[in-house]
């Protein structure tokens, strides 16, 4: 039965939880089933909810236990931290799971745990949870379980059976920074259970070609998070390891998170005022290139641009600097190339391709598809001389990278710029003028 | 150009491109019964809903659109927009017009530079949109006999796309989802989905308004599951991230009045 308590351990814990951002209920479709509570949609899942930061809220994020054994530098719930500790009871977490599943509150689950005791003492618990509700509450919807770094592959293959999606978070993406702050962590305590699971699902996908009924294996795959800002590591080294993660065949899904500066004392990490929001927006935008627009990761970033242009989109960064690629023959070109049109997303790009079987498109009809003319009109062509929306036509060719780019900039990202510009006079000091 | 007035139904609507194709009558002003006409309009032609006449068009529209085509004009239907009529009525007059498209290419649904394809398909996209918002701010409350509760007011007219969705996730509980603003509802009693009206509303155990059912027919530890979302859903926000923006973008304040989580718990009073 629940009470006040159990009102006040929630709390505890959604907020010591809140700081994984992974959310999506997506990556896997599964019917409901007569005697059982739930299903999962697929497609880009359900966002039950928004809170007042604005990020959605699809399954119940929450730690069976915030005590933890562990001292992580970046953590809220580190060891060292005086902050309130709380553990749900199995019973707890399983009421409040199906009830509120019951009223369409939530998706599923998601469960996470600090270590305690040890790793396989920690994953044993989370997976008993997780057995308990499938197989006693007949619980269909989602779950997202947490690996815990270090436990037995024995566990994460039986947890593997009741979970939709399991993660791990890699959280730095460099190992030595990762000692740094965590010293006891490494990458090899990360990337063991990921490659143990991405073995569990390759196996079981070729057990399926076989028998029809073998149960499913993390059907949705794994995700995982880094950290944005905590440490030196510029955005070349987080898209290439997000790229690393995605060329693994399991990999659905890796998340930034903008450090917020939680421990505040600890020397190791910077005080930040606000979170690198902006940052931690660009890095989902390149993202989003790689996994959408089918860029590659040394075109997002290189040598020579080892950190995203805060101003500027990385997809309208990389169109400035290539030129050449431009413009783009609306009613020609293929769907790769319109793809790479800044302005023209993958939704405008379909309805182009699709549209221009029956006749020609102009600028009109790209307005009013939802093409972003003020941008995309610079690297466009659709045959006409003029058009309404840039008279006469001038493309990034004629006006060049280095006098478009202000004009592409925001109202107060241009007062900004030139207010940097701006050669002061100071004339107190200057000699040389004559009087 | 010939006035036509019908009845706002699909019916009547497929029943007019059947008329303006038998009087010959290519150019065509729909407008529904009790609309302003225009100035020195002619005597407008009345079309008188029949079924037969429309499932015969319904038919023709079977071999000219793939079945995406034809989705989109039943869901674009639910929007009940005003503004739909006459794109929809020249939308499937062009359908007739072309030829026949050998493939799912060229079914002319997927032509979006035409406007009245476009607007059509917009209007589908809305509704499409808003059924997926339905899916997710649906808030239940469990009454006292185990029947879940859910009151809503969607802009367009969504429940019957959503009802497939409730059956299969919550196949094993009673649930009513009722339209305030439509004035009927579907309710699943285990086995299949009925649509319901209620003759007296004002008698109905739960508050139109705002959804509440009323205390004495509320389970009795629904109350403190609901307060346990809201102290979850406090708790689960960065305060330091804090974009009321991009919150109201994707849960806009009209769907707020029956949510849970922002129609509050404490200030709650029974009105006599």
């Amino acid at each position: 039965m629940l009470t006040e308590a159990t009102m006040e351990k929630l709390r505890i814990l959604a907020e010591s939880a809140k700081y994984d951002v992974s959310c999506s209920s997506s990556g896997t479709v599964r019917k409901g089933k007569a005697g059982m509570v739930g299903s999962t949609v697929g497609g880009i899942g359900i966002c039950h909810s928004f809170a007042d930061d604005g990020r959605c809220i699809s399954l119940l994020k929450v730690m069976l236990t915030n005590y933890c054994k562990y001292d992580c530098a970046y953590c809220i719930n580190r060891r060292t931290n005086d902050i309130p500790r709380a553990t749900l009871s199995v019973s707890e977490l399983v009421e409040i799971t199906m009830e509120f599943y019951r009223r369409n509150y939530i998706e599923g689950l998601f469960l996470s745990s600090g270590v305690v005791r040890n790793p396989d003492y920690t994953m044993e618990r989370l997976t008993a949870i997780v057995r308990d509700l499938r197989t006693v509450h007949r619980f269909n919807g989602y779950i997202h379980l947490k690996t815990i770094p270090g436990s037995s592959q024995e566990l994460l293959m039986e947890a593997g059976r009741y979970a939709d999606r399991m993660s791990i978070n890699i959280e730095i993406p460099k190992e030595e920074s990762l000692k740094a702050l965590a010293p006891e962590k490494d990458h090899r305590s990360i990337f063991l259970p990921m490659g143990q699971i991405q073995q569990g699902v390759l196996e079981n996908k070729e057990d399926r070609q076989k028998y029809r009924h073998a149960p499913r294996f993390v059907p949705a795959g794994q995700s995982t998070q880094m950290i944005v800002g905590a440490t030196q590591e510029s955005d070349r080294d987080i898209l290439m390891m997000s790229n690393a993660m995605y060329q693994q065949p399991t990999m659905r899904r890796v998340y930034y998170s903008g450090y917020v500066s939680v421990n505040t004392y600890d020397a190791r990490l910077p005080v930040l005022k606000q979170p690198p929001l902006v940052r931690e927006n660009r890095l989902y935008q390149a993202d989003w290139l790689m996994r959408f627009y089918h860029f590659r990761v040394d075109e997002i970033v290189d040598e020579a641009h080892t950190h995203l242009d805060l101003d500027v989109d990385p997809k309208l960064g990389w169109a400035l600097r290539h030129p050449e690629a431009f413009p783009v023959d609306i009613n020609r070109d293929d769907y790769e190339r319109i793809l790479r049109v800044p302005g023209i997303g993958v939704k405008s790009a379909m309805l182009i391709v699709n549209s221009r079987r029956f006749n020609r498109i102009t600028s009109y009809h790209l307005k009013k598809m939802g093409v972003v003319m003020k941008k995309a009109k610079y690297f466009i062509t659709c045959g006409e001389l003029t058009s309404a929306f840039s008279q006469p036509v001038v493309g990034i060719n004629e006006l060049r990278p280095e006098r478009l780019r202000p004009l592409l900039l925001s109202k107060a990202q241009q007062k900004r710029a030139a207010a940097e510009q701006q050669l002061m006079l100071d004339f107190e000091t200057d000699a040389s003028l004559p009087v | 150009m010939q006035v036509y007035l019908f009845d706002h139904t699909l019916d009547g609507l497929l029943t007019a491109v059947f008329d303006s194709f038998f009087r010959h009558q290519q150019s065509v002003q729909l407008l529904t019964e009790g609309e302003q006409l225009p100035l020195f309009a002619d005597e407008p032609h009345l079309v008188v809903s029949d079924s037969e006449k429309a499932s015969r068009v319904w038919k023709g529209l079977e071999k000219h659109l793939s079945t995406d085509g034809l989705r989109m004009i039943t869901i674009s239907w639910l929007s009940e927009e005003r503004t739909l009529n006459q794109p929809l009525f020249n939308f499937i007059c062009k359908v007739f017009r072309q030829q026949a498209p050998t493939s799912n290419y060229l079914s002319l649904e997927r032509n979006a530079s035409d406007p009245d394809v476009l607007a059509v398909r917009n209007s589908c996209r809305r509704v499409l949109h808003e059924q997926l918002r339905m899916k997710q701010f649906i808030r239940f409350q469990k009454a006292k006999d185990g029947t879940y509760l859910a009151v809503v007011s969607p802009d367009h007219n969504v429940l019957p796309l959503i009802t497939g969705h409730f059956r299969d996730r919550f196949n094993d509980q009673p649930w009513l989802i009722f339209d305030a603003k439509r004035h009927y509802g579907f309710y699943y009693d285990g086995k299949t989905v009925t649509d319901v009206t209620f003759e007296d509303e004002a008698s109905l155990p739960f508050d139109l308004r705002d959804g509440k059912l009323d205390a004495d027919v509320l389970s009795e530890n629904d109350q403190l599951f609901q307060d346990l979302w809201r102290t979850y859903f406090k708790a689960i926000c960065i305060r330091e991230r804090i974009n009321p923006k991009k919150q109201l973008s994707d849960m806009p304040r009209r769907y707020w009045k029956y949510m849970t989580e922002k129609n509050g718990g404490e200030d709650r009073k029974k009105e006599p």
